[in-house]
């Protein structure tokens, strides 16, 4: 059994092993974690977020805030209902507008319009914000996710398609912080 | 009979199986051990055994696909016979596992069965409600309705606040950039194959140890576990009091085993399945998301932190929490058993109890959140408007139509957010109510340019009429002086 460099077979035949199974070990990771880490790489590429309509100008007339809808540019047939997306349209004068995301900047529950008090408020822990998506009150620390906006052809843009959270407000600017 | 024998002898000698089998279930155990405190952790495997048999009943027929899984779940309730008591008996079982798993967390806490030389043993155990929770909370996402589709936007949310790898983590978490159908598939992924994969190697470790090390001796008052002598002291025991725990203890975990299966089989029967609520439709806003009641504490815990701090406890808390727990047994590895020598744990554990009880308490009353249709739907009592002028009924007007209702109570009904008015103006004079409705402040928002002066007027005149009858409202003294007047004639 023992070879004369001292280096037996069978220590040699381990250490073969060990070595060979290594490499088939890193061979399987590499593409293991990319597999895994491909909705971070894909964001990272090419991006989520793309151009998209809201529809005509004329279903948000001025001075008043609506609900809007739009389809989720990036999404898969088995989605279902999730690929639809809310949020709110602020017409502010005709020609500035404010969209904001229908995620509450506190956890993400979905805040609803109150014209009458001009507030949004958020049912989960009861954040309240301005018409202008300012912080009104709660634990939200900050104003609401808005959208990038622009009009073309007599339609509103925005640029979406990233659910937007407290520590990823992706392209969405910060809410001003002024009074309504 | 002699068939049955001679098959039995005809697979033993192949699996040779027997001889461990009987050596396991014969092995000795302390006398007191077979006692009604000793039968949770039986208990909760028992309802991991429900769970794993009705889990694999509903994947018969659950489809984990956005699109699709609210329907199969409608199918399950309504079109599969008993389908809905299925479910039902997994939700149950699931709420009951982890009720158990805490109990006995806090039995083996109290009876210091986590000392020397079961330390491992605890921290295992550590990481089996870890994953218990993780059953419970991936679950309720399976769950797929507007429940689910929230809590899972609350969770990217909190996963977003990590520094540096946030936006990441919420990417890995969702499978892609929104709530959709990726993410109900990886969810179905870790609550069928990789968590209960965990849960299933951690309990053989688990078992193996208490199997292994001998169930943890009745504790003395004075009886001092240490490393040195421990191990010889617990086999001298065991040598000359112990008893094997078949039939010694077995009967008293297999009752009350029993008894957790009826309870759970009752509550599915009498209770039903748990949803699923609304469709997971994002566009559909009238809703109000609440978690399940194993985290319900966490949810009210959530409304109350200051927004200041509330990033920081919410990543460092869990952190701490764990350290605590998994450095429990090797801080505490020695010393007392016995609950009665040690008050600061059962006072560590009452507390935690009650701030869990309480927090538990106000996450199914919510008082944080605004009543969103108070204002529409509960009317202003008529108390309140008896005997009123024009212009403070035109302040009640106002008071509904601006929605004070959903926040400010009046004789108990309407939104608990901010304070009852009942009696608001004994604690504020006429001036402190325009300033606060006008600028808010102390949580409330800013109405000054929602509101008309003659609403604001009318409103402040309603307010004032909120106080009892026998006490006059508050007013400013320095007012009359600076204005001239003799006296300030009640209002």
């Amino acid at each position: 059994m023992s070879a004369e460099n001292g280096m037996s077979r069978r220590t040699m035949l381990a250490k073969l092993a060990m070595l060979l199974n290594g490499i088939i070990g890193v061979f399987l990771a590499v593409p293991i974690v990319r597999y895994l880490l491909s909705p971070v790489t894909r964001e990272k590429k090419l991006g989520y977020e793309s151009w998209l309509s809201l529809g005509g100008l004329e279903q948000f007339p001025a001075g008043q805030t609506r609900l809007a809808t739009y389809k989720n540019p990036v999404t898969n047939v088995w989605d279902g209902e999730t690929g639809d997306i809310a949020c709110w349209v602020r017409n502010v004068d005709d020609h500035t507008f404010q969209v904001f995301a229908i995620n509450c900047a506190h956890l993400g529950c979905p805040v609803r319009w109150f014209p009458q008090s001009n507030l949004f408020m958020c049912p989960c822990h009861g954040g309240a914000y301005y018409q202008d998506g300012s912080r009104a009150s709660g634990p939200p620390e900050r104003g609401l996710f808005q959208y990038h906006y622009k009009i073309e052809n007599g339609k509103l843009l925005i640029k979406a398609g990233e659910m937007p959270t407290p520590g990823h407000a992706a392209n969405s600017k910060r809410g001003e912080s002024t009074c309504a | 009979m002699r068939l049955i024998q001679k098959l039995g002898e005809w697979f033993d000698l192949r699996l040779q199986l027997g001889a461990p089998i009987r050596e396991t279930l014969e092995h000795r155990v302390p006398p007191e051990s077979a006692s009604w405190f000793y039968v949770f952790g039986s208990a909760a495997l028992v309802c991991f055994m429900l769970q794993i048999v009705t889990g694999i009943l509903l994947a018969l027929i659950y489809v984990p696909s956005a699109g699709e899984a609210w329907n199969s779940l409608q199918t399950l309730n309504h079109g599969i016979a008993l389908g809905w008591f299925i479910r039902a008996l997994h939700g149950w079982g699931s709420n009951f596992m982890v009720a158990i798993v805490l109990i006995h967390m806090v039995q083996v806490f109290l009876l210091g069965a986590y000392k020397f030389p079961r330390e491992l043993t605890w921290v295992v155990g550590v990481l089996l409600l870890l994953v218990t929770l993780g059953m419970a909370f991936t679950g309720q996402v399976l769950r797929f309705d507007q429940d689910a589709y929230w809590g899972l936007g609350i969770g990217a949310s909190i996963s977003s606040r990590v520094p540096v790898i946030g936006p990441w983590a919420v990417n890995l978490l969702l499978g892609g950039p929104i709530i959709a159908g990726a993410t109900l598939s990886r969810f179905f992924a870790l609550h069928v194959f990789v968590i209960p994969g965990l849960l299933i190697a951690f309990v053989g470790v688990h078992l193996l140890m208490v199997l292994k090390l001998g169930i943890n001796e009745w504790p003395m008052p004075g009886r001092i576990v240490r490393r040195a002598t421990y191990l010889q002291e617990y086999h001298e025991q065991i040598r000359k009091e112990g008893i094997p725990f078949v039939p010694g203890a077995i009967w008293k975990d297999i009752v009350f085993s029993s008894f957790v299966l009826i309870a759970i089989a009752a509550c599915a029967l009498y209770f039903g399945p748990f949803g699923p609520g609304g469709q997971p439709d994002p566009t559909i806003i009238q809703t109000s998301p609440q978690p399940d009641f194993f985290f319900l504490w966490l949810y009210a815990l959530l409304s109350f932190l200051p927004p200041s701090s509330e990033t920081p406890i919410l990543l460092i808390g869990p952190v701490i929490a764990l350290i605590v727990l998994l450095g429990l047994p090797f801080v505490a590895g020695e010393g007392e058993k016995s609950w009665k020598r040690r008050p600061i744990a059962v006072l560590s554990v009452l507390i935690i109890a009650v701030g869990l009880g309480t927090l538990t308490h106000l996450g199914l009353h919510t008082p944080w959140s605004p009543m969103m249709n108070a204002w529409s739907s509960l009317p202003i009592p008529q108390e309140y408007l008896q005997g009123r002028t024009s212009l403070q009924r035109k302040g009640a007007v106002v008071f509904q139509a601006k929605q004070c209702h959903n926040c400010h109570s009046l004789d108990d009904q309407g939104g608990k957010r901010g304070p009852a008015l009942d009696t608001v103006a004994l604690r504020l004079t006429e001036d402190q109510l325009i300033r606060q409705v006008i600028q808010g402040g102390g949580n409330m928002p800013a109405y000054g340019k929602n509101l008309s002066p003659a609403e604001t007027t009318a409103l402040v005149a309603f307010l004032e009429t909120l106080h009892p009858a026998n006490q006059r409202p508050a007013r400013d003294a320095s007012q009359a002086i600076t204005l001239g007047a003799n006296e300030v004639s009640p209002r």
